[in-house]
């Protein structure tokens, strides 16, 4: 008979920066000037193109958006760390992964403009579409990352999860199949403390979402999710670590979400002004930005240029935008089997008659 | 009384259900301090205390599966599930024991909790949110189904189903939650399931329908001199086969209205109900106007999917012509 500790566990942390934008030096991933310089270009393109969206639905020329507004550092970092032959599993509020991954921003305007074409990847990207339902393309990470090992080819998967999404019974099935089958994922859990008006602290009793990995069986890391560069480094080593068969990866990233849940959303109603105050104070890009300016890698001058380029593109990619012409009504019909069934072909002629007939 | 819109009428048939019977529990994602996220539940957290309306973690499985254990244990959950193309996440808990509990325990377990759940289209709204699935559950033995289309019933509807000692699906449709407003008591009152509703006699065509539709096919009425007689079916599953037999043999003519895709729909059982006893006095095949057997798509195409007035009125006057 005995009584004994079997296992405790200890959970991670990584900051490479901290608020001010001072840097560990012993911390700092592998990257040079150039690729600094362009992971900060992408932040700001990607918060215009957020800033870009918004306000094009309050002018209803766009519908539901959710904004990632605070999380860039967590979306742009993550992305940047994966190869060209690695797939993401996006969520909605992942627009920022999908632009590193060379989504064409027309795309993502189509896309919550109401048109299905905006998910269509440019060729050879894997660009799994948006999942709408919260905690569900884990499992199809998953299940990619497993044909990866099967078929001997070298590709790691990226499943974006939410603090909600933790919650959700598939999402913990997607853990567990990830740690039996020593798949090659990551989880790239954005945890911005809330699930709509849910906070983290009602989502779990867990002290940390990245702790969730060891009961699993595998490597969870809670990293700032406001410091991309801990959120690159963590994701790199991931990744690395996927490449060598070394199993799945949980990276908690601990940020916030500055925005509503969505357009329809008012976080007023379930948090304080002086609560979103405080965390936009620790703002990931203005924090990248003061590192770069330490470094002498990043002045006003080239701020004032960068916004410039940055601004140009976002219009320009709304201008075309507004300019694809709708789909026709055979668009609603023509993808739901990879064969036309005779009386769903019915279905479209009789509407198609109708319509003309006008 | 009070004016009120359906979400109104849903908030205040909720509210009604907990003052009344304490065993009345609400749960889901964002039902507590934010009101749910069509304000269903407003205000109810504030009056009724976090143990009676609890904000859940982000679980429909879980929020139907602790449904079934607490109705089963004595009280009366009333989980909402934010958009029923999410309660497919709770299809095992629902279909495989909130249906089958009664039946399983010969009646020694019962499992009386009320699903509300937002469906329905023309809200240009993301993937999922605009579905119109209800013959799944129809199609469920165990499950009753409701769907109201007008405040004053969405209430009573409600308020019957709460009461009810069977698991119901209670489907709001969201494109008329502001949409209609009308005198709704603010007291408790119930409308009967399983009873449809005739909302207008008429003599030459029955058209029968529900939810969304109900109004649509309301709207299309003034476009045609056809006289119709409207039929709000309000519970789907117990079918009130009388009502629309009785309709039916008086008209002779029948069309049916679902948003939902057209094959394996209610239409088709409506058909067939018709088909068994009073098809002798069918002067017109009964039509149907639905859905396409499509995805719902996205919202710059949906108008197309969503049936139009123009359809609904053309075939009415197919009916009365043929
Ligand atoms: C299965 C499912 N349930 C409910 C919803 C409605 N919903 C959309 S987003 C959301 C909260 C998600 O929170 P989290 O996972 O933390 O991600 P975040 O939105 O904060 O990025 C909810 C409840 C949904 N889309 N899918």
């Amino acid at each position: 008979m005995a009584e004994k500790v079997l296992k405790t566990f200890t959970v991670k942390y990584l900051q490479v920066l901290d608020e001010s934008g001072k840097c560990d030096a012993k911390l700092m991933p592998k990257l040079s000037p150039k690729q600094l310089v362009e992971l900060y270009e992408l932040m700001v393109l990607c918060r215009k193109f957020d800033e870009k969206a918004l306000s094009l639905q309050r002018q209803g020329r766009l519908g539901t958006y959710a904004s990632f507004l605070g999380q860039e550092a967590a979306q742009v970092g993550a992305a940047y760390a994966l190869g060209g032959s690695d797939w993401v599993f996006p969520t909605y509020r992942d627009a920022a992964v999908l632009v590193v991954r060379n989504q064409p921003m027309v795309r993502l305007f189509q896309y919550f403009g109401g048109d299905e074409r905006g998910s269509i990847p440019p060729k050879g990207v894997n660009n799994f579409p948006i999942a709408i339902p919260v905690g569900t393309q884990g499992l199809h990470a998953v299940g990619a990352a497993m044909a990866a090992t099967i078929t001997k080819r070298k590709f790691a998967t990226l499943a974006c999860l939410g603090d909600g999404a933790s919650s959700e019974g598939d999402m913990n099935e997607a853990f567990n199949f990830a740690g039996v089958f020593k798949a090659p994922v990551i989880f790239l859990c954005q945890n911005n403390q809330y699930a709509i008006s849910v906070p983290v602290k009602q989502q779990t009793a867990a002290e940390t979402l990245a702790q969730r990995a060891v009961g699993f069986g595998f490597e969870g890391v809670r990293v700032d999710g406001n410091d991309i560069l801990a959120v690159y480094s963590a994701a790199a080593a991931a990744v690395k670590k996927a490449y060598l068969g070394e199993g799945p990866t949980l990276i908690e990233c601990f940020t916030y979400r500055l925005g509503n849940h969505t357009t329809s959303d008012d976080a007023s109603k379930y948090r304080s002004e002086a609560e979103v105050a405080a965390w936009r104070k620790k703002d990931p890009v203005l924090r990248f930005r003061r590192f770069l300016e330490l470094r002498k890698l990043w002045n006003a001058k080239k701020e004032g240029e960068l916004f410039v380029r940055a601004e140009r593109r976002v219009s320009s990619a709304v201008g075309e935008y507004e300019k694809v012409p709708r789909a026709d009504v055979d668009d609603i019909f023509k993808y739901t089997y990879s064969e036309m069934p005779q009386l769903l072909q019915q279905q479209m002629d009789d509407y198609k008659k109708l319509i003309e007939g006008r | 009384m009070a004016v009120m819109n359906l979400i109104q009428a849903v908030n205040s048939g909720l509210k009604c259900a907990l003052a009344d019977d304490a065993r009345v529990v609400v749960l889901g994602e964002d039902v507590g301090v934010d009101g749910g996220v069509f304000r269903a539940t407003e205000g109810l957290l504030k009056q009724f205390g976090g143990q009676r309306v609890v904000d859940t973690p982000l679980a429909e499985s879980a929020i139907i599966g602790v449904s079934i254990g607490m109705a089963a244990a004595g009280l009366r959950p009333v989980p909402e599930i934010q958009f029923s193309g999410f309660l497919y996440m709770a299809f095992a808990q629902l279909i495989n024991h909130a249906a089958r509990i009664r039946t399983r325990s010969r009646g020694s377990f019962t499992c009386p909790l009320v699903v509300r759940t937002p469906y329905s289209g023309g809200i240009r709204a993301l993937e999922h949110h605009s579905e119109s699935l209800e013959a799944i559950y129809v199609h469920t033995p165990g499950l009753k189904v409701v769907i109201p289309s007008s405040p004053y019933d969405a209430k009573g509807l409600l308020i019957s189903a709460i009461k009810d000692d069977n698991p119901v699906v209670f489907m709001e449709p969201s494109r008329l939650y502001r949409a209609v407003k009308e005198d709704v008591p603010e007291g408790s009152y119930t409308v009967p399931l399983g009873k449809a509703k005739v909302v207008r006699a008429g003599s030459q065509v029955t058209v029968i329908s529900w939810g969304s539709m109900l109004q649509q096919a309301k709207l299309a009425l003034a476009h045609t001199s056809v006289d119709v007689e409207l039929i709000d079916l309000r519970t789907l599953k117990p079918l009130d086969a009388d009502t629309i037999i009785a309709s039916v043999k008086k008209t002779g003519r029948c069309v049916v209205v679902q948003e939902a895709p057209r094959t394996g729909g209610l239409s088709s059982e409506i058909i067939a109900q018709i088909n068994d006893s009073a098809l002798s006095s069918l002067q017109a095949p009964v039509i149907r106007v639905a859905g396409f057997d499509t995805i719902f798509p996205l919202y710059k195409l949906e108008d197309h999917y969503l049936p139009s007035i123009e359809r609904i009125v053309a075939a009415i006057e197919t009916a009365a012509s043929f």
